[in-house]
């Protein structure tokens, strides 16, 4: 094999434009969906309760969830391209083009995970465009915002990874985003922040992750914060390390893959 | 040079099935090379583990003399497979993917969708190279996966029962675009329940079973142990008991229908001579089965008592 990283550029550009063409082609399933959905979040927590509920953290309630809807947004999507892609290309079988090309595992999950970052990008658009019809938006900090919305869609596209690797049939897809991915993120602090609870719920908060995106995220936006932006950004990478190198090691033992 | 060579190769899965128990086999390049063997003998398993869908257990592959454990990458490159069972997305099209399949094959992008174009015109779906491969009929569905095994141009093209299910008429002219290739250069190795395709296309021949390979020889060689060979008369004039056609020995299947056995030391001529005696007219003649049928059955039945007592 002459050239061998042409070749894999090329293969890894391939899969790339091959995941971004699947979510662009099912939009009415991947784009549109969350536009709906945030919107009505933002007509309802945003307009009809947020003037009850007053000001957070010394902002609107509106400008407040913001940014946590629209990283909600991101996180959801991230994840279910790549559980959804990657898992339906082992039950239809045409993974196996992948796994007979000379592509190394590395690429081949690069590609997905990008493909998740790429829709997961691409639907924080959509929700901060919706976001700007009932709320004004400023960016605190630009490169905060790119490198966390940045590396928590790469985290959940891993995760996504993961689950589709284990998962052996539809139900196994959807059980992880049903009761871990959904619980976790509306108790991330997206809607309220975490100083309204009692200190012990405070500390058990702390161990969620995605509080640490969604404030990092925040602060990047409104510049508010309940937790410090360099312990936020040293714990997503360490878990994105955590998880790629999770990721290589079951692609390497080819589970669920290779019999 | 060797383009497959492949040295005690074990398998056991992982509910402990020993699929390959030490299998050696090699094909030399520019080969048309049969892999014949009932279900569960090991042939999708030792393709599976050639083309690295499968984890071996032990032993070596090596593809035009580079070792798949050393340079997976470089071999697997080498390597075309068109699998047996459907495996492609149904939701893309069938110029999408044999383009993709040429992109993770490092192909440029417009060197692919050359290439597509080329092998989807050759293969007669050119018509619905833009329509979404489940609207594919299912013998264009193999071929779509011929033209993506051939993107990248393989020296080596593995096909994995590829006319399964498929009629006729396109069998046979998949067969000489098959022939086409292998004439080109490409060494090709195939299974097939079809016993007349592995007769009709391929020189040599191995035939697996429970795990272990019982015969690697050329067809001619073959086909040459085979003992006997039956063949099935249509009459003009109806019969009412068998002829006395010795020393072939003769079987009436109905009034219009004879069956007579030919062994290898007695000629089909003789025959002729002693139907003529009798004033039996033959309107046509067949063989009963497949003469590779009827060695491989053979072959299976020889081992069998032997698999059984190990």
């Amino acid at each position: 094999m002459k050239e061998r990283g042409q070749v894999y550029l090329i293969a890894y550009l391939t899969l790339v434009r091959k995941e971004i063409t699947r979510f662009l082609r099912i939009w009415p399933q991947t784009i549109l969906p969350p536009a709906v959905t945030m919107t009505l979040y933002f007509i309802i927590f945003g307009q009809l309760m947020g003037p009850r509920i007053g000001a957070m953290d010394g902002l609107p309630y509106m400008s407040y969830i913001a940014p946590g809807i629209i990283m909600m947004s991101v996180i959801t999507n991230s994840y279910a391209n790549v559980v959804s892609s990657f898992f339906s290309a082992k039950f239809q079988k045409h993974i196996e083009e992948l796994l007979v090309s000379p592509m190394p595992n590395s690429l081949i999950l690069a590609g997905y995970v990008t493909g998740g970052i790429g829709r997961g990008l691409m639907v924080g658009l959509v929700v901060t465009c919706v976001a700007l019809l009932f709320t004004d938006l400023r960016v605190h900090e630009p490169a905060v915002v790119v490198l966390v919305v940045t590396l928590t869609a790469t985290l959940f596209s891993l995760g996504g990874f993961i689950n589709a690797i284990y998962a052996r049939k539809f139900d196994d897809i959807s059980i992880v985003p049903t009761f871990v991915l959904t619980p976790l993120t509306y108790l991330g602090g997206v809607f309220y922040s975490i100083d309204l609870l009692p200190q012990f719920w405070q500390r058990v908060s702390l161990g969620n992750p995605i509080l640490y995106m969604v404030n990092a995220f925040r602060y990047g936006m409104l510049g508010v914060t309940d937790i410090p932006i360099d312990r936020a950004l040293l714990i997503i990478t360490g878990f994105i390390l955590a998880l790629t190198l999770l990721s290589l090691h079951l692609l390497r033992r080819g589970t669920g893959l290779r019999s | 040079m060797k383009a497959l060579e492949i040295t005690d190769l074990h398998k056991t899965y992982a509910n402990g099935f020993v699929a390959l128990k030490g299998i050696d086999l090699a094909v030399e390049e520019g080969e048309f090379f049969a892999l014949l063997g009932p279900n569960g003998a090991g042939k999708s398993t030792t393709i599976g583990i050639i083309a690295s869908l499968v984890k071996k257990s032990a032993g070596k592959v090596r593809v035009f003399g580079i070792d798949c454990d050393l340079d997976h990458a470089a071999a697997k490159a080498l390597i075309g497979l068109v699998p047996q069972e459907i495996n492609f997305s149904q939701f893309e099209t069938p110029f999408q993917i044999v383009t993709n399949q040429g992109g993770f094959y490092g192909l440029p992008r417009r060197l692919a969708e050359e290439r597509a174009e080329t092998y989807l015109r050759q293969l007669g779906i050119w018509d619905k190279h833009d329509q979404p491969a489940r609207n594919l009929s299912g013998g264009m569905k193999r071929r779509l996966m011929i033209a993506r095994a051939l993107v990248h141009e393989p020296r080596l093209l593995i096909l994995d029962e590829p006319t399964a299910g498929v009629d006729i008429e396109l069998r046979r002219s998949m067969w000489e675009f098959i022939r086409g290739i292998n004439a080109r250069g490409t060494t090709i190795i195939l299974t097939t329940h079809y016993l007349e395709e592995a007769e009709a296309l391929c020189r040599r021949i191995a035939i697996i079973n429970h795990g272990r390979i019982i015969e690697d020889s050329t067809m001619r060689s073959l086909l040459a142990r085979l003992h006997m060979e039956t063949f099935v008369l249509d009459l003009f004039d109806p019969l009412d008991e068998p002829p006395d056609l010795s020393p072939y020995a003769t079987r009436l299947v109905d009034p219009h229908t004879l069956e007579v056995d030919v062994s290898r030391e007695q000629d089909v001529n003789g025959l002729f001579v002693r139907l003529s005696e009798r004033g039996i007219r033959v309107m046509s003649l067949r063989n009963k089965a497949n003469r590779l049928e009827e060695l491989f059955m053979h072959l299976l039945g020889e081992r069998l008592p032997q698999e059984e007592a190990a």
